[in-house]
């Protein structure tokens, strides 16, 4: 019998379903899938940033043990690029350069990692000594890696079509009323920044196994992706030519994604391809080392912002000019991110009237960017609130008053910003009181004291921001040259003993929707979340879906499943009007049980369900039988979580290392259906978000080789360098889905590094520091106090 | 080819291997046992750690014929038979220390055996310092950091159970 005790629905901090099968090895991640007959595939790359291939000799390759085949980008000559889902227009109404994207490299090498060939072997060992015997006849040529340096007249081309390495040059806002209000504003500010490009690097490596079942013709993909309908999409349609209904795609437990399995890569047509072609399996699993220089990258914009404020600290106008590094080749989604992404989230939380931007894409000889948790909104977080503390520096405003002086009414929403959104709900106020208060802001000071006394500087900062989730309205993104739809589908099954499957398009890498889903089925029917199950990850189960990324899943996934739970409720109760011989007007439903208002007649779900399925006395020529339901929902906007987050850091003088000491949060993530998720969210994407400040950078040198290519030589968040996150939340519903929900992803992320930045300028305050770029590493911080460079 | 005897988790294996083949490649490849994890390929990540002779070692960076006589424990193996989960298995669930799961069996394994080995009981720090060798990408940590310090007391039997030591 479903009885929900104790409560498990909206609210609860639930433990997760996930856990037991995570905490025992049976997880099933792609890695862990064999296929009879498998063969193993090894990718050889190059070791070049830009080069002309002469020649390619496989001869010896070929030759050695249990090598099965070796292909190169002639043996692909029927198969497309891969696609790229977002188109931008320059400011001209022209369309971006979007040169091909093959799967092998064709003729030339653009980046380190690039793809040249693929051995498939009996083994992985196999495959990977045959492929170090590959003789590749290379003509390197002069390459060029930094984002701003690819514009120069004499960069090197990436590619010979696309005239100064200019994907596209792209505008939003009022340049008029920015001028305007620069002309006549009393304080002009002056920020330049980097935001480094990143490496997102989820625990668990890509891995692609290609099947495909001879008799029937039908082609099997197992793939660490978020999104494997997209996958399915843009593989089967622009890559393969397989149709949708021969093309299965399957992305099981996923070991963590951040926006980098997002993407449609080379590996996965390699794999699905190949299988169809040898008539067996194929597996290709990426080394650590690979997956630096073949995961799609993140953030890497440089940026010069001017602020001008009134006397008073009033802003009046900001004005923006960002060069973003999109890599050699358009990822999926690149193009969106510096654009619709970023420069639409330029008003944060604040009034400001009049803004402009300005995006110049570059092309450059290192792996393709794309979004990374948060995409362009912790770009364009960082560059507003490094700012305000800048200008209120210069300008002699506090800090934190300038901000409130600036914030967006709370009666002001919905609110229209100069940069196309508009925000549904939101009290700013409230959070950054809340974090003030939490994070004991006032009492700083002799915190400070008392660590100087220790020999410590102490600072503190602080960032009030907002985020765009839930991406999107279709139409919206549409116009704005999204190749796709981004609603989401859900279908509730409810089972004739009134168990539930849901069938859902999001697709859970960590985020535990098998727990918080199964929630929502708790809250609104009543059915136990032991008796709830959510599938995701196959498009042979579930009908299709846009998957998981820009903290969408419970906005639009749950929007879906809620939609579809209405109309169950609403066939349910037609039947459970039959069963009482009632009125279905007089039929109420709350949590699992169906009464005939004002009387003590009920039926339950599981009455109702059994009905359903063994309709003896059941309405057949009014009502079918069967208890299912799918809904795709469209989102009618974004969703606006923002809040406010406090970083207090002390810094070692002798080393120049920061240490984070305190860290608070207050975010309002619309309603919050699992407290204990909600907080790891925040805390894992802070995490995150310290590491990008304090420790992560990707580095390639002038020639494009790439520096920071290991876990050696890449700085990971270990658990030493962070420190205990106070979290909480502070809730204004979204007024625009039935949830009432915004989402949690990417707020910690999103928030913190300007937080900490803040926080270590602040602690260096006596030694004429203005800014110090990320990530604010002991050596750099160590030049600083000891006046030398290191 | 050269032949290692070993016994994982209790059940006693003898697999043919080549010289180069991983202790991790042998228990994910030979034995199916696919609860251990590779994240990395300098072993910084810790996915890869299980338990030899009682202590942890990170198997992609142990020779499978390094692991002949010895007796290895995986994640599959920390359980009891019945499935009742050890407490740092609990303490990890009711702590939310994992959420997508892929450093978890590592993370676990070390952290057995880093309380075990400290009888006299860790610090917050030092639980800190002692996760060195386990990257997470997900959690930031801090909840790994708590349910390790509930599951010391379990285990040092301070605390009957990890729902005890939560409250």
């Amino acid at each position: 019998m479903n009885v929900v005790t104790p409560f498990e629905g909206i609210g609860a901090s639930v433990r997760r379903k996930e856990d037991v099968r995570f905490l025992s090895g049976r997880g099933q991640y792609t890695d862990d899938i064999n296929r009879p007959g498998q063969a193993h595939a090894w990718i050889l790359r190059s070791q070049h940033a830009h080069a002309r291939i002469q020649g390619i000799d496989t001869a010896a390759a070929a030759a050695m043990p249990g090598v099965v085949a070796i292909y190169t980008s002639a043996d692909l000559a029927a198969i497309g690029g891969l696609p790229c889902g977002w188109q931008i227009h320059n400011k001209d109404g022209s369309p971006m350069a979007e040169p091909k994207h093959p799967v092998l490299a064709e003729g030339k090498v653009r980046h380190v990692g690039d793809p040249i060939a693929v051995v498939i072997a009996e083994t992985r060992a196999q495959a990977r000594d045959a492929a170090e015997a590959i003789i590749v006849d290379f003509e390197v040529l002069p390459a060029v890696s930094q984002t701003t340096a690819a514009l120069a007249a004499d960069a090197p081309r990436v590619h010979d079509d696309v005239a100064g390495n200019l994907c596209y040059d792209w505008h939003i806002g009022d340049k008029g009323a920015v001028d305007a209000a620069f002309a006549a504003a009393a304080h002009r500010v002056v920020f330049e920044t980097t935001n480094q490009r990143l490496v997102p690097n989820a625990m668990e490596p890509r891995c692609a196994v290609g099947d495909y079942d001879t008799t029937t013709g039908e082609h099997t993909l197992f793939t660490t992706s978020q999104n494997p309908h997209v996958i399915r999409l843009l593989m089967g349609a622009f890559v393969l030519q397989i149709p949708e209904a021969k093309l299965r795609v399957v992305a099981p437990d996923v070991g963590g994604g951040f926006g980098s399995k997002i993407y449609h890569y080379a590996e996965e047509a390699i794999v699905t391809w190949a299988a169809a072609k040898l008539g067996r399996a194929v597996k290709w699993t990426a080394d650590r080392t690979e997956a630096f220089m073949s995961d799609a990258h993140g953030r890497d914009h440089v940026t010069r912002a001017e602020l001008a404020l009134d006397k008073e600290g009033t802003f009046l106008g900001l004005r923006v000019l960002t060069h973003a590094n999109m890599g050699a080749y358009l990822s999926t989604f690149a193009p969106c991110v510096p654009t619709y992404l970023y420069a639409t989230l330029l008003a944060g939380v604040y009034s400001t009237p009049a803004i402009y931007a300005e995006v110049k894409a570059v092309f450059t000889h290192t792996v393709p960017v794309d979004a990374y948790r948060g995409a362009g909104r912790p770009e364009a977080t960082y560059l507003l609130e490094r700012l305000v503390d800048v200008a209120a520096k210069q300008c002699g405003f506090d800090r934190v008053k300038l901000r409130r002086r600036n914030f967006i009414a709370t009666d002001a929403f919905p609110y229209q910003t100069p940069v196309a959104l508009q925000y549904d709900s939101g009290d700013y106020f409230s959070t950054l009181d809340q974090a003030l208060k939490t994070a004991d802001w006032a009492g700083f000071e002799a915190r400070r004291a008392e660590a100087r006394m220790r020999g410590k500087l102490r600072g503190i900062g602080i960032s009030t921001y907002l985020e765009a989730c839930g991406i999107a309205p279709s139409a919206v993104v549409g116009s704005l040259g999204a190749r796709a739809g981004l609603y989401e589908v859900g279908v509730i099954r409810v089972h004739p003993t009134g168990s539930v499957t849901v069938l859902t398009g999001a697709h859970s890498h960590g985020q535990g929707h098998e727990t918080t889903f199964a929630q929502l089925v708790a809250d609104k029917l009543g059915v136990p979340i032991a008796n709830v199950d959510i599938v995701h990850g196959d498009t042979a189960k579930v009908p299709f879906g846009m998957g998981t990324y820009g903290s969408r899943s419970l906005a639009v996934g749950g929007s879906a499943m809620d939609k579809a739970m209405d109309k169950i409720i609403a066939k349910a109760k037609r039947i459970a009007a039959h069963l009482m011989e009632a009125s279905v007007e007089d039929v109420e439903f709350e949590r699992g049980t169906f009464r005939v208002a004002g009387t003590d007649k009920t039926k339950t779900l599981t009455d109702v369900s059994l009905a359903a399925y063994v309709p003896h006395n059941y309405p057949i020529d009014e009502i079918e039988p069967g208890l299912e339901e799918t809904a795709f929902y469209d989102p009618k906007n974004f969703t606006y979580p923002g809040g406010c987050h406090i970083a207090e850091v002390e810094i070692e003088m002798e080393t120049g290392r920061v240490s984070m000491v305190n860290f608070t949060a207050v975010d309002d993530v619309g309603r919050v259906i699992n407290p204990m998720i909600v907080e790891g969210q925040v805390q894992g994407g802070v995490a995150q978000g310290i590491g990008q400040a304090l420790l992560e950078a990707c580095v390639y040198d002038q020639d494009g080789q790439l520096m920071s290519g290991s876990m050696m030589d890449y700085t990971m968040p270990r658990a030493d360098d962070l420190a205990p996150v106070s979290v909480a939340t502070h809730t204004t519903l979204c007024t625009h889905n039935p949830l009432g929900v915004k989402g949690c992803g990417e707020v910690g992320a999103i928030g913190s590094p300007p937080a900490v930045i803040n926080a270590v300028v602040d602690a260096l305050r006596d030694y004429g520091v203005e800014h110090i770029e990320m990530p604010a590493t002991a050596p750099k911080i160590w030049s600083i106090i000891h006046g030398k460079s290191v | 080819m050269p032949q290692v005897t070993l016994t994982v988790n209790g059940k006693t294996h003898t697999v043919e291997v080549e010289g180069r083949t991983l202790l991790v490649e042998l228990l994910r490849e030979k034995l199916r046992l696919t609860g251990t994890h590779v994240g990395c390929d300098t072993s910084q990540c810790g996915a890869c750690v299980v338990h030899i002779d009682g202590n942890s070692v990170k198997s992609c960076t142990t020779l499978a014929v390094m692991a002949d006589g010895a007796s290895v424990t995986t994640i599959e193996g920390l359980a009891a038979a019945d499935g009742t989960l050890h407490p740092m298995q609990e303490a990890f669930r009711e702590y939310h220390a994992l959420q997508c799961g892929f450093c978890t069996p590592g993370m676990v394994m070390s952290a057995v055996d880093l309380v075990a080995k400290n009888p006299q009981g860790l610090s917050e720090q030092e639980i800190r310092e002692g996760l060195e060798g386990n990257l997470c990408r997900c959690t930031g940590y801090h909840n790994i950091v708590k349910a390790i310090a509930a599951a010391q007391d379990v285990m040092h039997g301070k605390r009957t159970s990890i729902a005890a030591a939560a409250e």
